[in-house]
């Protein structure tokens, strides 16, 4: 197993964010994590990649064992250098280039030479089709080239695992396309993703796990096929139903 | 104009612009990095909320902003030398101006720091860049960009303000303006004068303030 994730818990202010959260996940997995707003989901990957610190919780990356609570700052920085993180406001650096943005981890962060980085940072850009803007800045582009900028930053580093923070969610409508065809296309090539998202045809088709959370639990955590067809919880029926509806 | 006037003027003009250039410049320049390096090391202590720093930093901020800057040139030139403490009077106004602008610009700095959003710096930290990377590469350089015009605003404030140097012996262009007046008696034509000359410089500046932010506004215009 590639990432093993045990009872995760986060309080703010006296609130429990996360009541005990577990997750297995395996190199190639898409885990979709679904759930009502405010049910934990972006606390959780959040505190996966110690954007947040969590109160309690146990990581076993790779055969390493890591407490989410406790962990180093030598600790937090191996486990950054093999993750990757997409927002969802993008959050590209505004004062750097979409180049720049992509190569700025690997000459400042990783101490890698320039030329190599620029390499990697145009194979990426084409990667996501934006090989073509790479002297523009962030104020420049629209929602879904700076989030597809912002995954190609994700990619550069190799990472083992890439968080996605409901990455479609700040984006005009017909905007969502380009950013998920870039997903599905990553999911295709074998990437491990664990994805935040409300995007239910993201989840049905190309993710093969399902985590459903709710007021910061785990409702159900399965096969997406089997957590779609016969949903077991009344309260995954339940949001299911009302997903549906809503696209109605 | 009399002639009388008129040749007062004319003499005194290469002389008061040589002191402009020489004196009232450099000290400009000099008191102006003082400050920007404080504000900038003030603005980062209280950004990066260091505890104890922070407090004195707080402390400095108060005291500078609600005492007038008049009173400070007094108090370290002519006060401080009763504890011992005796500075020229070029380096006392430096130390002044330095510290005096430098917590207005304290505060300047501060907010442009905290425009830049925390955002950025996550992602900074998700990429593999440590703090004082992303300050350097990211945070600062928005940060400077945002604050330009009002820093530029407390340089041109500055370049005026070094004539209050006069005050204590300082021999800059106002003072030297005093001096000639001293002699002749034309106080109108001769502050008029040197009133003439500060605009020029403050002028130029503006100038260079128009070409600075023209530049700096390359990354993708319009802001969000």
């Amino acid at each position: 197993m590639m990432l093993d994730i045990q009872n995760v818990h986060k309080k703010f202010n006296e609130t429990d964010v996360l009541k005990g959260i577990d997750l297995q996940v395996e190199k190639g997995d898409v885990v979709a994590i679904l759930g009502p707003s405010g049910s934990g989901k972006t606390t959780f990957l959040r505190c996966l990649n110690f954007l947040e610190r969590a109160d309690k919780g146990t990581m076993i990356f790779d055969g390493e064992t890591f407490d989410l609570g406790a962990a180093s700052r030598q600790e937090i920085a191996r486990i950054r250098k093999k993750t990757a993180f997409v927002f969802q406001n993008y959050n590209l650096f505004l004062n750097k280039t979409v180049l720049q943005n992509v190569t700025l981890g690997l000459t400042v962060g990783a101490r890698m030479n320039k030329a190599e980085a620029r390499d990697i940072a145009e194979t990426m850009l084409r990667k996501v089709g934006m090989a073509d803007r790479l002297t523009s800045y962030p104020n420049q582009l629209s929602g879904g080239q700076q989030q597809r900028v912002a995954i190609a930053r994700a990619l550069a580093s190799s990472p083992e695992i890439i968080y996605f923070d409901e990455p479609t969610s700040a984006l005009d409508p017909e905007l969502i396309g380009e950013v998920l065809a870039v997903m599905r296309q990553l999911a295709e090539d074998g990437m491990t993703m664990l994805v935040v998202t409300h995007e239910m045809d993201f989840a049905r088709n190309v993710s093969n796990k399902v985590l459903f959370m709710e007021g910061g639990n785990v409702i159900e955590n399965g096969p997406s096929k089997e957590f779609f067809a016969n949903p077991t919880h009344p309260r995954t029926k339940e949001f299911i139903r009302t997903i549906l509806e809503s696209r109605q | 104009m009399s002639e009388r006037l008129w040749g007062i003027l004319r003499d005194s003009f290469p002389r008061l612009l040589g002191y402009g250039v020489r004196v009232t410049i450099p000290l400009t320049v000099v008191s102006f990095a003082l400050a920007l390096a404080i504000s900038v090391l003030v603005a980062l202590i209280q950004y990066a909320n260091v505890k104890v720093l922070r407090q004195i930093c707080r402390f400095y901020i108060w005291i500078i902003r609600g005492t007038p800057l008049l009173v400070q040139l007094y108090l370290v030139f002519y006060g401080l030398p009763s504890v011992g403490i005796v500075l020229d009077a070029w380096p006392a106004a430096v130390l002044v101006f330095g510290f005096n602008e430098g917590a207005y610009m304290a505060e300047t700095m501060r907010g442009a720091l905290e425009s830049v959003s925390t955002g950025q710096v996550e992602a900074g930290y998700c990429v593999g860049m440590n703090y004082l990377q992303i300050m350097a590469h990211v945070v600062l350089p928005q940060a400077f960009r945002t604050a330009f015009p009002a820093l530029s605003n407390s340089l041109i404030s500055m370049l005026k303000g070094t004539s209050m140097a006069a005050t204590i012996t300082v021999m800059e262009m106002f003072r030297q303006a005093q001096v000639i007046n001293g002699r002749v008696y034309e106080s109108l034509g001769l502050y008029s004068e040197v009133a003439v000359i500060y605009l020029a410089f403050c002028t130029i500046l503006t100038w260079l303030q128009h070409k600075g932010e023209k530049k700096l506004a390359s990354y993708g215009g319009t802001r969000k």
